[in-house]
């Protein structure tokens, strides 16, 4: 059994003009110590898919329908009492922007301290210990002194440090990292990302790793799941996503990527765009999400929205003319 | 932060400065002869001469401003047109009442107000939030002193729960001085409860849709750890700055609950004052008030180095 | 890296499942009932007012006895049909008394609206352009501020004959410093704009700039403010009338009908009742006015309001 299993997951927003189909229709599974990286362009629904497993989805403008299992139990149908005794315990997040992320008026050691208590009962002294250790573990130089200083007095990429300790100061089994290098420079998004692929090994627990950027895919993740307007066009281990991509729209994505060295080849310097914009999410769609963008649509596109099928071992896509191995599973 | 502190202290005499120099320059401001009208309509022209050198208006502005400042720097108010009392006498009796109202007051519309916008925050949109503002907005509409007859005529005319006037100073005994204070406390407290209520509810609706409350969210954490610890702390600087700036409106609407619970304090004497035109009573009490206000100011702003760590430099 | 494409239909077509809506689709309402659904406090605070302004002006028509007629035979009697209010301690029908009042109490609102929104207005820009006036200027607004607002009028009127004037004055220069700090604050946040910086770049005289650029983005949180200015002048007004400080007993006023009734308020509370209730709904219709049109035009104003 899988440890996170999401089937046909939907997140909806009443908004002004409508309703705001943001997430409509997801499925994936994820077992644990895996690896999962979740790509798509900005409004794909990637982060209200990662916020919708933990239920932080306001709920009077917003509804989840669907499926979420959690070693079983699914987690849609808890209350709400249930939820936070998992939330920061069994399934922990960590957000995109570590400048705003922290609460500017607790300390530090207050913030990692407040999670060891709630979760494992600790009082003050253990906790303290505890908070240090993790601290060490994230890589933070002096840490006993960090505990009780504020945020402010800390770089973005300590920040983000210290969101990675309080997300796995209590042992989670499913890490969601929404974005988590996004906000950072490129220097220091190498070496968040070098201490997740560490920490991953040493703390065993599954990672669901929402980007955009395929770079970052490539450094840490195991299999990749591309979302387009609220749906999940492709899904396929990592290198059989890079070598050889299916679904149209990936194909623009990785098209879109500079490659090293191309304008020494001779080949086409140019970097290939995806023309148009993705449509509104404001109504039921017909068809293809991807038609009015893609350059293979055909009317038979525009009329009926494919279903995702596999196409290789372990490779899902979602097009009617994606090319189709022989041996698919 | 010491720095901090000095130079917040340190910039409250300037202001101190132009609100005495308003205060002073408000006989010079008003149009017609100030001295014709205190002295009334039955004066005659030597009445109206000598009141015009009681207060100074024959001889130059800055003569006379400085000799002002220069008493009031000693605690010489001056003295009363009609009783010939020194002005801070005067205040002296009469600063307990007014002193215990406004404490009073203030507890309990921080007390009440408070809670109220945070539930209104939690639960924007629904009808506990519509109720609460709505109570909010009436609170801002209807006049101190209606609201004041009001409760005196229900619960002290009517049911006769509480006393219908007077006060009580406290060395008499704690509840027969809290029980003159409740009624007129309530009704004073009225407008500042609806006005920390509204920005406690604004402030924490941005607090609440900022990224850490998230953060708080996904830690799991109980609702009220956060909308107490994580969310009030944050939104306590504009919850305290307004509280500090309300107290204006305690001040104004003390002189008129006093008149409807005939409490002997500053606002008594303001009114008796203003029907008898003693003009350095008048610019007494306001000059006090005034100073009041700015030392609460001072204080709030000092405050604020104890509840947001990045104001500590 | 380009798939090869089956020329024909391909083989296994799979269409993905229809999923359904789980909110129910909004119904817009368009029309007047859109218009009140959506902006209800501006539909309610606007109407009110409304019915308010009919009152004052169409006074000579709904009164029904001249308000200053004494009728020392006819004192002090409760509402009646004679006397929808009843009438005062020295004979007056309260009715045409409030009915006219009305006229008082809105012709102070509204002037000082209008000219604390005025005079901030100009401080405000000249304060946030000039800077080196801006110092001078801001430490005097915060001397004035420092007074709470009701003894700075009381401290004015009590050195001038009460008339309706002097009171509008005297509420006005309480309000001024208010305004004139919300519309610095705005404008020194828009002189950081680039397109300000752009305007200056091409040589646009400083007034211009004011006129065309500052001017209309001070609009929409003045208008509101001065709404919450006029529903705060009618309730000073109403105190100082009250305290003795304000409009002379000889013009009715809500305020004054009030003061009046204050001696008798224990054994004929209706004499201050029907005024207040007036008095009341007038500035609760204001505020809701403000408010509405504070979330109408712009939402982020309501945590600086």
């Amino acid at each position: 059994m899988a440890l996170l299993e999401v089937e046909n997951l939907q997140t909806h927003f009443r908004i002004p003009e409508g309703v705001n189909r943001a997430v409509d229709g997801v499925s994936f599974a994820i077992n644990e110590r895996e690896t999962l990286a979740i790509v798509g362009e900005s409004g794909c629904g990637k982060s209200v898919t990662a916020s919708s497993i933990l239920r932080l989805i306001p709920e009077p403008p917003g509804k989840i329908a669907g499926a979420i299992r959690f070693e079983g139990r699914d987690l849609l149908k808890l209350s709400e009492r249930e939820m936070r005794r998992i939330r920061g315990k069994d399934i922990s997040m960590i957000f995109q922007e570590p400048m705003t992320s922290l609460n500017p008026v607790l300390s530090v050691g207050r913030q990692l301290r407040e999670t060891l208590s709630v979760h494992e009962g600790l009082e003050r002294h253990a906790a303290d210990a505890r908070a240090e250790e993790m601290l060490a573990l994230v890589g933070i130089p002096e840490p006993r002194r960090r505990l009780s200083e504020y945020p402010h007095q800390l770089s973005g990429g300590m920040r983000q440090r210290v969101m990675i300790a309080i997300a796995l100061a209590c042992s989670p089994k499913l890490l969601i990292a929404d974005e988590p290098t996004t906000a950072l420079d490129v220097t220091i998004q190498a070496q968040i990302l070098e201490l997740m692929r560490n920490l991953k090994h040493r703390v065993g627990a599954a990672i669901v790793l929402i980007t955009h950027d395929l770079g970052v895919v490539a450094e840490v993740a195991e299999r990749v799941m591309v979302m387009y307007a609220g749906r999940k066009v492709e899904e396929a281990p990592v290198a059989d996503l890079f070598r050889s991509p299916r679904h149209p729209y990936t194909q623009g994505l990785l098209g879109a990527v500079p490659k090293l060295g191309s304008s020494l080849s001779g080949a086409a310097t140019r970097l290939a765009e995806i023309p148009g914009l993705v449509p509104s999410l404001k109504g039921r769609m017909q068809g293809c999400v991807f038609a009015n963008r893609c350059p293979q649509a055909t009317d038979l596109c525009r009329r009926l929205a494919p279903a995702l099928a596999p196409k290789a071992p372990g490779h899902v896509v979602a097009c009617h003319y994606a090319r189709r191995d022989a041996a698919a599973g | 932060m010491l720095g901090y502190i000095a130079r917040r202290i340190l910039a409250t005499i300037p202001v101190m400065g132009v609100v005495a120099f308003f205060v002073f320059s408000l006989l010079y401001i008003a149009p017609g002869d100030p001295a014709a009208v205190i002295a009334g309509d039955q004066a005659t022209p030597a009445d109206v001469e000598r009141i015009r050198q009681n207060l100074g208006l024959d001889r130059p502005f800055l003569v006379r401003f400085g000799e002002w400042t220069w008493h009031i720097l000693q605690g010489d108010m001056g003295k009363s047109i009609f009783t010939a009392l020194p002005v801070w006498t005067m205040i002296e009796q009469r600063i307990g009442p007014t002193v215990s109202l406004m404490v009073v007051t203030l507890l309990l519309a921080v007390t009440v107000a408070v809670p109220m916008g945070v539930v209104a925050a939690w639960k924007a949109g629904s009808w506990i939030d519509r109720v609460i503002m709505g109570f909010a907005v009436f609170g801002f509409s209807v006049p101190v002193f209606v609201v004041a007859y009001l409760l005196a005529y229900v619960f002290a005319l009517e049911l006769e729960w509480l006393p219908v006037q007077g006060y009580t100073p406290l060395a008499a005994g704690f509840w027969p001085w809290l029980e003159n204070l409740i009624l007129p406390s309530i009704a004073l407290g009225c407008v500042y409860i609806a006005l920390i209520a509204r920005i406690t509810r604004a402030a924490m609706l941005e607090v609440l849709s900022q990224d850490y409350i998230k953060t708080a969210r996904a830690k799991g954490l109980a609702q009220t750890s956060i909308l107490f610890v994580h969310a009030l702390k944050n939104a306590a600087v504009p919850i305290v700055t307004v509280i500090g700036i309300g107290i204006a409106l305690l001040i104004g609407g003390a002189v008129v609950t006093e008149s409807v619970f005939v409490i002997p304090g500053l606002g008594r004497l303001t009114i008796d004052a203003i029907l008898r035109r003693d003009y350095p009573v008048i610019q007494g009490v306001v000059l006090l008030f005034s100073f009041v206000y700015v030392l609460v100011n001072l204080v709030i702003d000092l405050l604020y180095t104890v509840l947001d760590p990045r104001i500590r430099y | 890296m380009n798939a090869v494409l089956a020329a024909a239909p391909p083989e296994d077509l799979a269409a993905a499942p229809e999923l359904p809506d789980i909110l129910p689709p909004a119904k817009p309402r368009r029309g007047l009932a859109g218009f009140v659904r959506r902006h209800p406090a501006i539909a309610a605070g606007g109407t009110l007012v409304l019915v308010m302004l009919l009152i004052a002006v169409l006074a000579p028509y709904l009164g029904r006895v001249d308000p200053t007629a004494i009728a020392p035979g006819r004192r002090t009697r409760p509402p009646s049909a004679q006397f929808w209010f009843g009438s005062d301690m020295l004979g007056r029908d309260i009715y045409s008394r409030i009915v006219y009042g009305a006229r008082v109490s809105l012709i102070v609102g509204f002037s000082v609206a209008l000219l604390a929104s005025f005079a901030g207005l100009v401080i405000g820009i000249v304060s946030g352009f000039v800077r080196w006036a801006d110092p001078i200027v801001m430490r005097v607004m915060d001397g004035l501020m420092s007074i709470p607002p009701i003894l700075l009028a009381v401290a004015l009127m009590a050195l001038t004959r009460g008339s309706v004037g002097n009171v509008i004055l005297a509420i006005t220069i309480a309000e001024v410093p208010r305004v004139s700090r919300l519309v610095r604050a705005v404008v020194l946040s828009l002189r950081e704009q680039p397109y300000v910086d752009a305007a200056v770049a091409a040589g646009t005289r400083t007034p211009m700039i004011m006129l065309r650029h500052i001017l209309p983005n001070t609009l929409s949180p003045l208008t509101v403010q001065a709404t919450y200015i006029c529903a705060s002048a009618m309730i000073i007004e109403a105190i100082l009338s009250f305290i003795g400080a304000g409009i002379p007993p000889t013009i009715p006023s809500w305020g004054n009908i009030m003061a009046e009734g204050r001696a008798l308020w224990q054994v004929k509370p209706y004499i201050v009742f029907f005024p207040a209730i007036f008095l009341s709904l007038t500035v609760l219709a204001v505020n809701l006015l403000g408010d509405g049109l504070r979330d109408a035009l712009d939402p982020r104003m309501a945590k600086e309001i």
